[in-house]
């Protein structure tokens, strides 16, 4: 069934032409097309409408009370494929009944995992996301700055849990988490560890301090990417059991030049790319984004475009206090940057960078993230500014562009819009691939906000938790 | 054997009822202690005393008969009394070192 998924999606441009072919025949409605992004890759506008129009030519009704062309998942394409070949209507009734099983069958539910304070927490619903069974604090006291789960096993799961007294512990769980076992939290620098810039400007010795990021890898389940402060990447190839680092990114040569940031030289962002083999993103808090193409063997800076006054040269090399990066995995080249101040956006794989914070009312915050469905929809949480950690105006909004930024309408319903001063931190915003997508986030306050429906509407999943450090969310099936 | 009482959320971590109950070999230190509790249990590894310096975490404490032995050297034998298994070897949270 992976196989086949992947298969649809890749082949998602053949049909895209036919359907740009038939839409010249059967004009959209202006708005339409253009709400849908500049890549068209997203689908729905013209194309939904042309395979409407054929439908009510044919004098054909819904065949299973819905609209099963504005959906959002990796198989609407493929009926398009079916309308050069004279058995459109046939075709298109398999093809939905396929497709509705294959989303039934997928999709039961989702599992929120939020790091806190003082514990995790792990929220569980079924796909229709409105009631949630809450359960936890897992390792009550500690402060679990991220939990993921394993893309191959949605079982497995890690979690970074420390605390000031006893150091840092990993913890891995084998059964969604009902149950933990610490695997090996020994994290050594390779070789002699140099120093970097510490706030004084003076030489600091490479001090391990705990993990911000877990990230397992996308094709196998022992193998796990963990981010840690002072900045360095380690993996585990063993599900845990043992670290080493991924030396190259300290030793690439600006290492000794990095500075912490006001929470730490953090490595606080990995992203894995499924599509071109070994390249992976990271990013750290302050030095920047750095790219391998090499599965992490070797690393560069890529900064061009940025530009932050903090540093003397406001567009060196590397010195960037990089917040957050997200990516679409259908386009693993467009990466979009949540830095100190500004939003970035790169086509390129982060070879240049340009800013898209348009019309917010302020370009500081901390997260940013991708739909799920559409790779030009993307929020962000605004803050105010870098010593004001709290929503402007005291009005808790998530913007959202559907137009890959500049245009950014605020978000609002069922958030407070009054008297909210709370924080979302940098690994604190998730989405699902629900079929309409599901967007999570949370604040130091607490609150674990969910909305359904890609950020129309959204509500309190609970309220009252630790400050909340990371959430992730998995798509069960 | 030797009486050693854990924190709670080492306790916790080590899945341990009580008090610990270890043997250890003579000359009884703070290292040889801390040696055999880890051979033990090695999920605690790391959460007492660094991996590589093998020095104490800074919010960690040792007491034993009522006194402070947190900054004696890792070799110092301990008191008779916690050789003996009169009294038991605490380590302890330190004051500080959660927010």
């Amino acid at each position: 069934m992976r196989a086949f998924r992947n298969a649809i999606w890749l082949s998602r441009s053949v049909p895209l032409r036919h359907a740009k072919l038939a839409a010249k025949q059967q004009p959209s409605p202006p708005n339409e097309a253009s709400r849908q992004g500049i890549s068209g890759i997203s689908r729905g506008g013209a194309y939904t409408d042309c395979v409407w129009s054929q439908l009510r030519r044919l004098g054909l009704g819904l065949p299973f009370g819905r609209d099963p062309i504005r959906t959002r998942s990796p198989y609407h394409d493929f009926p398009a494929t079916l309308i050069n070949t004279g058995h459109f209507y046939l075709a298109l009734t398999l093809w939905l009944m396929i497709e509705r099983t294959i989303m039934a069958n997928q999709q039961s539910g989702v599992r929120v995992l939020v790091g806190t304070r003082k514990g995790a927490f792990i929220l569980t619903s079924d796909a229709k996301r409105e009631n949630w069974d809450i359960s936890g604090p897992h390792f009550a006291g500690f402060e679990i700055y991220h939990m993921k789960g394993s893309p191959v096993d949605p079982n497995r799961l890690y979690a970074s849990q420390c605390s000031g007294w006893f150091g840092q512990l990993i913890q891995r769980s084998d059964d969604g988490g009902k149950t933990w076992e610490p695997v090996d939290n020994k994290f050594v620098y390779d070789g002699i560890p140099g120093t970097h810039q510490f706030f004084d400007g003076k030489p600091h010795p490479w001090e391990f301090k705990r993990v911000w990021h877990l990230e397992p890898s996308l094709t196998d389940v022992d193998t796990v990417y963990a981010g840690v402060e002072d900045a360095a990447l380690f993996r585990s190839t063993d599900g845990g059991k043992s670290w080493h680092e991924l030396a190259g990114l300290r030793g690439h040569g600006s290492g000794p030049n990095w500075t912490p940031g006001a929470g730490g030289l953090g490595l606080h962002t990995i992203l894995l790319d499924p599509v071109n083999q070994g390249r992976m993103f990271i990013a750290i808090s302050a030095a920047g984004a750095f790219r391998s193409d090499d599965t992490g063997e070797t690393w560069r800076p890529i900064n061009k475009g940025l530009h932050s006054l903090h540093i003397p040269d406001p567009v060196a090399e590397v010195g960037h206090c990089v917040h957050r990066i997200a990516m679409h995995p259908s386009r693993p080249n467009v990466l979009f940057m949540q830095k100190h101040w500004d939003v970035m956006r790169s086509d390129n794989a982060g070879e240049s960078w340009h800013e898209i914070s348009g019309n917010l009312p302020t370009d500081f915050g901390f997260v940013i993230d991708v739909h799920a469905h559409e790779p030009e929809t993307i929020y962000v949480v605004p803050i105010k500014s870098d010593s004001e950690h709290f929503p402007p105006d005291g009005k808790l909004r998530v913007y959202r562009s559907r137009t890959g930024g500049n245009d950014w309408d605020a978000l609002t319903n069922g958030l407070p819009q009054s008297d909210c001063y709370v924080n979302v931190l940098r690994d604190a915003m998730a989405v699902d691939s629900m079929e309409s997508c599901g967007v999570y986030f949370g604040t130091t306050g607490g609150q674990v906000y969910a909305s359904a429906n890609a950020g129309d509407t959204w509500a309190a999943i609970v309220r009252d938790l630790p400050a909340v450090l990371s959430v992730e969310v998995q798509t069960l099936s | 054997m030797i009486r050693i009482e854990l924190p709670a959320h080492l306790r916790n971590l080590g899945r341990i009822d009580g008090e610990l109950l270890l043997h250890v070999p003579s000359p009884v230190t703070q290292r040889t202690i801390v040696d055999a509790i880890e051979a033990q249990y090695p999920m605690l590894r790391g959460t007492i005393r660094d991996h590589v310096t093998k020095e104490r975490r800074p919010f960690i404490r040792f007491f034993a008969c009522e006194e402070d032995f947190s900054h004696e050297a890792l070799d110092s034998p301990v008191p008779d009394e916690v050789a003996s298994g009169k009294e038991p070897f605490l380590i302890v949270g330190a004051i500080a070192g959660g927010r």
